[in-house]
């Protein structure tokens, strides 16, 4: 809602600064979103009338002109531009004056002519962009008025970025109730009488949806001069509002609008014919709107109508068939209320919106609508002539205030300030909300133009505002101080991410809807989860795992010159699932686990003098995870996974359940998204990662260890785990760890063969062990991998 | 005995002659070696009388340790030397960077959402998570948000289609994280319904949120957090206190300027936007929209079986991404979902 300041200080008139009147409505919950001024500043500009105009003697295109800027004495002035002319009236800058952009008017001579001042254009008095010519005011402007006062150029835009919930100050009288109660300065509201009805002409109206418009007033006007010209008041009123002045009689509907608040609409009467219905659209009607549009209407959308045809989408736009044009000389004005649910989001529908319709959709004051058309007419007979036929109204069943109560305590409960009753009176009083008292309560009927006051709540909402938000304290919090629990069997994801950053990995976050051609690519999904409305194509399928985005971090990052990448994200993905809700997929039909996802490409360390580095790969990356488990440890079996290069790749295992992935990105992945080397990448459920168990103390033995070495040659194919899974269950109980230290294939091996050497340790927490048993339980483990895996013991 | 003291000298400017321990031990050889001069004098004593024996063995005896004494002192000096020179032979270009630098770091509004945890924790409100796929209604009718409400339009909400290209009905991407709060009071009120009275509910909700937007200030996904405090007691002026006193601990700004002004909100009633204004630096002096806030209205208290009688309380809502664009100057929310290292790496 844009309006001029000086316009509503018309009604109400605190004596506040610019400034302060913007804090008062921002901080009452009417944002001012913006300020403008009018004009730039500029002082000694005086409305001047040119006497007489004679061409310079030595210049072509300049004159020497006398002015009257009534002082009595007319001064000399030499002017350049085209359209000056004797008689007219224009401003004129004196000498002493200072014009936008530190322009001085000096007494000056031009072309050897001695000029006392300067005759304006609008565009250097910053008003407006016209630079063509002198502004040219009107013939009954005061001679000798300074400019700013004629053109009320000290006047003030503001804009409000009203909440849904105020439909009531989408006018100036309601903005000023507002400051009236706010301030206490009484307002002078519009006083509006009934017209004298000097024919006998009218509408027969019929409401046929008597819930969607209940009440309709209608009033012919006939033998009016649609051509007649607005008033210069009326037009800087409304365009200083943001409304663009096109013709009497719409400027004069929509200076109504503005002024109260109500929406109206003028029909050409010529083009009527019969009853005016305000019915639902019929199946199948179309209508030619004032936009030009050709709209199909539903059949939930409100018409006015006439016996054989259409004539507009009620409070929302007119037909143009039936509207007022400059040759209209008999109108039908229509005032009317319609339903806030009526109205509501049909216009979005159709891809506009109007004045009238956001006003209509709020909730307009259903207790002014006869006001309206009485002021309305009012304007057009004097503005347009004519002659007003008698005032027509239908009525239904109009809303019902229902009384609200309010309990004093209540408000004390909510505020956590203490009311007393009077100062309730006294704010409800200042908001012009009539109450009885019921004992100790109140009993508020909220007027016709207040649509947001229906609960208690509301009315605390009105006191806490007029008493004002600052007042309220802001006590520290009182609580009570039980301590939170705090588990030690989960680590928290802030724990998770702090590990991996300490190892290297850079933290991102990427959109959750990504390319279909990623779900195709990385998750060899066909049947993504899409969007119904996404906002561009890369983004329109919802992701079932975390490495698209991650991979096009590494894009984005090679580009920048960036040739190091780790980057890890942690997030939801989404995924469809038949099963019915749960704790872990509230959502029916769709399962949204949290997972953490990293990638890391390039050298293992940043180039450096002091270490040699080398690529990353499967194993580096694997030693981050190991370490990002521990102290659980994972078992890592080959899998085949779409994203992954299917013999670099493993599904992560805990406890029997597979908790992720890690792999060298596929190699045709590698091509497609022009990735000069593969990165490594993984992915693991996050409820797993958080898991985590209390320590438990196991003895540590106070005697020596025996340490043996044991050199093995297996097949290539023998799976390591599967050795130590098989070591593990058959060793003797003083072994109590076995490690691989060294993996050789090569000279001195047989080809289709390889070595594995581990370091065996062996303990007694009662005692020192015997050569003999050592030796023994180092029999054994070869032994079982000789029948095992057919190792051969390497010497 | 005068040829004694030539003895102490002559050794001393032998020793000190030397540079290394082997020479050292020759030179030594020539006055304390089997053959030595002091050896042969101390042989010699044997040949005088016995009246002279003593006074002469006691001269001889005194110039063995003057030449031992100078002896010492050299090998001293040359140990010495020696572990100089060794020290300035390993000697470092200590300029040189460490080995294996390789830092990772959190995302700068990770860092904001673990100070804004931190914070709320620290005065006894727990942290809670829920879907980002919502239903109907907990976005949006458990919040007393109507039907026909403009939030609910295809130009701010993301919907789903159905596995048949159709619209999903009743299924989207949560407009805000307001539907976890609606989510854990269900949890809450379910938990503690043997209670006559159930505890307070101190939560907040941080998390991913997407609208239908995308410009330098709006991106289709940015986060939220929202806080909740239910309770028999708490009021507006509670919440003013709360969310006041986050502010200045978030900024470490004391002096914070932070106000309360009338707003409208369809899950609130009363309720306020919050405006913050700094003290100092390059936002001195203007008021910042920061947050959402009020009484929790009523109705979405019954929507979760809670009394509105007998509880009251009020929830708060602001945009991490925003709080971490001011505190640490950043001014174009798209960085922080582009995934640039440059950009990233400034806040490890």
């Amino acid at each position: 809602m844009k309006f001029s300041e000086s316009w509503l200080r018309t009604f109400v008139n605190p004596t506040l600064s610019g400034e302060e009147f913007s804090h008062l409505l921002t901080m009452a919950g009417l944002e001012v979103e913006e300020e403008e001024t009018v004009a730039p500043p500029f002082n000694d500009v005086v409305v001047a009338q040119v006497l007489e105009v004679s061409k310079h003697p030595d210049a072509d295109r300049l004159n020497v002109c006398r002015v009257d800027i009534g002082d009595g004495s007319p001064k000399q002035i030499v002017c350049g531009a085209p359209n000056v002319a004797a008689g007219l009236k224009v401003p004129c800058a004196l000498v002493g004056a200072e014009l936008p952009g530190n322009f001085i008017i000096k007494l000056a001579k031009v072309r050897g002519i001695e000029s006392s001042g300067m005759l304006c254009s609008a565009k250097e008095l910053g008003i407006a962009e016209d630079a063509s010519g002198l502004l040219v005011l009107p013939t009954d402007a005061p001679v000798g008025q300074g400019i700013r006062d004629y053109l009320d150029l000290n006047d003030r835009l503001l804009t409000l970025k009203l909440t849904p919930n105020r439909a009531d100050c989408l006018s100036l009288t309601g903005i000023a109730r507002e400051v009236s109660a706010l301030t206490g300065t009484p307002a002078r509201y519009i006083e509006i009488a009934e017209v004298p009805v000097t024919i006998n002409a009218t509408r027969e109206i019929v409401l046929d949806a008597p819930q969607a418009c209940p009440r309709y007033c209608g009033r012919v006007v006939t033998g009016l001069n649609a051509k007649a010209p607005t008033p210069e008041w009326m037009k800087r009123r409304i365009e200083r509002s943001g409304i663009r002045a096109i013709s009497s009689l719409v400027d004069i509907t929509n200076y109504v609008m503005l002024e109260l608040g109500q929406p109206l609409h003028a029909f050409d009467n010529a083009k009527l014919s019969g009853a005016i219905h305000a019915r639902m659209a019929n199946p199948g009607e179309k209508l030619l709107l004032l936009n030009e549009q050709i709209i199909s209407v539903d059949p939930d959308v409100l018409m006015i109508a006439d016996e054989q045809k259409p004539l507009a989408m009620a409070g929302i736009m007119g037909g143009e068939e039936s509207g007022i044009t400059l040759e209209t000389s008999d109108l039908f004005l229509e005032s009317a209320y319609f339903a806030p649910t009526t109205i509501a989001g049909r216009a979005r529908r159709y891809g506009f919106g109007s004045d009238a319709s956001h006003r209509f959709e709020r909730g307009v004051d259903f207790g002014a609508t006869r006001q309206a058309i009485e002021r309305a007419t009012q304007l057009i007979l004097e503005i347009c002539g004519g002659q007003a036929g008698p005032l027509v109204e239908a009525s239904a069943d109009l809303p019902q205030r229902q009384p609200v109560r309010l309990r004093v305590a209540r408000v004390a409960k909510v505020l956590g300030v203490q009311f007393s009753a009077a100062q309730v009176a006294e704010l409800f009083d200042r908001l012009a909300l009539p109450f009885v008292r019921d004992g100790e309560d109140f009993l508020v009927t909220p007027p016709s133009y207040r649509f947001d006051i229906e609960i208690e709540e509301d009315l605390i909402e009105e006191v806490a505002r007029l008493y004002g938000y600052d007042n309220i304290p802001a006590p520290a919090p009182h609580g009570s101080l039980a301590m939170m629990p705090q588990t030690e069997s989960a680590r928290s994801l802030s724990r998770i991410r702090q590990v991996l950053a300490a190892g290297g990995y850079q933290e991102v976050v990427n959109y959750a809807f990504v390319e279909e051609a990623w779900e195709a690519d990385f998750a060899a999904n066909a049947a993504p989860i899409r969007l119904a409305n996404p906002i561009a194509s890369q983004m329109c399928v919802m992701r079932s795992n975390l490495f698209g985005g991650l991979i096009a971090n590494l894009g984005t990052n090679l580009k920048r010159k960036q040739g190091r990448v780790r980057v890890f994200e942690t997030g939801r993905c989404f995924l469809r699932d038949t099963a019915a809700g749960s704790a872990t997929s509230p959502v029916d039909g769709f399962r949204q686990p949290w997972r953490l996802a990293g990638l890391a490409y390039g050298g293992t360390l940043p180039e450096q003098w002091g270490s040699t580095t080398r690529n990353v790969d499967f194993f580096d990356v694997k030693g981050d995870l190991e370490a990002l488990l521990a102290p659980h440890v994972a078992l890592f079996e080959k899998v085949a996974h779409p994203a992954l290069h299917p013999g670099r790749s493993a599904q992560i295992v805990l406890d029997g359940t597979v908790i992720g992935v890690i792999g060298e990105l596929h190699p045709q992945w590698v091509q497609k998204y022009e990735l000069p080397l593969p990165p490594v990448v993984f992915e693991l459920d996050l409820e797993a990662l958080k898991r985590a168990e209390l320590p438990q103390y196991a003895e540590v033995s106070r005697f020596p260890p025996v340490v043996r070495d044991l050199a093995i040659v297996v097949d290539q194919n023998v799976v390591l785990q599967a050795l130590l899974d098989g070591l593990s269950a058959h060793r003797e109980s003083l072994v109590q760890d076995i490690r691989l230290f060294d993996v050789y294939t090569g000279k001195g091996i047989e080809s289709g063969k390889k070595s594995l050497a581990f370091r065996i340790v062996m303990q007694d927490t009662q005692r020192t062990l015997q050569d003999a048993e050592v030796d023994a339980a180092m029999q054994h483990l070869v032994a079982y991998l000789q029948s095992a895996f057919a190792a051969q013991l390497r010497v | 005995m005068q040829n004694l003291d030539a003895i102490v000298i002559e050794a001393s400017s032998a020793f000190a002659a030397t540079s290394n321990p082997d020479e050292l031990e020759q030179v030594k050889a020539r006055y304390l070696g089997k053959t030595g001069q002091i050896t042969e004098l101390l042989k010699g004593l044997g040949k005088l009388p016995p009246e002279g024996k003593k006074t002469a063995g006691a001269a001889i005896n005194r110039t063995k340790e003057a030449v031992e004494a100078a002896l010492n002192a050299r090998r001293e000096a040359i140990k010495l030397a020696a572990l100089e020179a060794r020290l300035a032979e390993e000697a470092l270009d200590v300029t040189l960077p460490g080995r294996g630098e390789n830092r990772g770091g959190l995302h700068p509004v990770t860092r904001t959402l673990e100070r804004i945890e931190g914070l709320f924790r620290s005065i006894g409100f727990e942290v809670a998570d829920g879907p980002e796929i919502e239903d109907d209604f907990h976005n949006f009718t458990a919040l007393n948000t109507p039907d026909d409400h403009p939030a609910r339009s295809m130009h701010d909400t993301f919907y789903l289609q159905d596995e048949s290209g159709k619209v999903a009905e009743g299924i989207l991407l949560r407009t805000h994280t307001s539907p976890i709060q609606v989510r854990y009071m269900q949890q809450h009120v379910a938990k503690y319904k043997h209670l006559e009275t159930m505890p307070e509910i101190r939560v907040i909700a941080p998390g991913r949120v997407y609208r239908v937007d995308s410009d330098a200030t709006h991106s289709p996904m940015f986060h939220q957090v929202e806080g909740l405090w239910i309770g028999e007691n708490v009021s507006f002026a509670d919440l003013k206190g709360v969310v006041a006193d986050f502010l200045r601990r978030f900024f470490e700004s004391d002096d914070l300027q932070v106000r309360f002004r009338p707003s409208f909100f369809p899950f609130t009633e009363p309720s306020a936007e919050i405006d913050v204004a700094f003290m100092s630096g390059t936002l001195k002096g203007r008021w910042l929209e920061i947050a959402g806030c009020g009484m929790v209205h009523p109705n979405v208290l019954r929507h979760v079986g809670i009394d509105p009688e007998k509880y009251i309380g009020f929830a708060f809502g602001m945009g991490p991404d925003r709080l971490t664009m001011l505190r640490y100057g950043v001014n174009d929310l798209r960085l922080f979902f582009d995934g640039d290292l440059r950009f990233l790496r400034q806040f490890v």
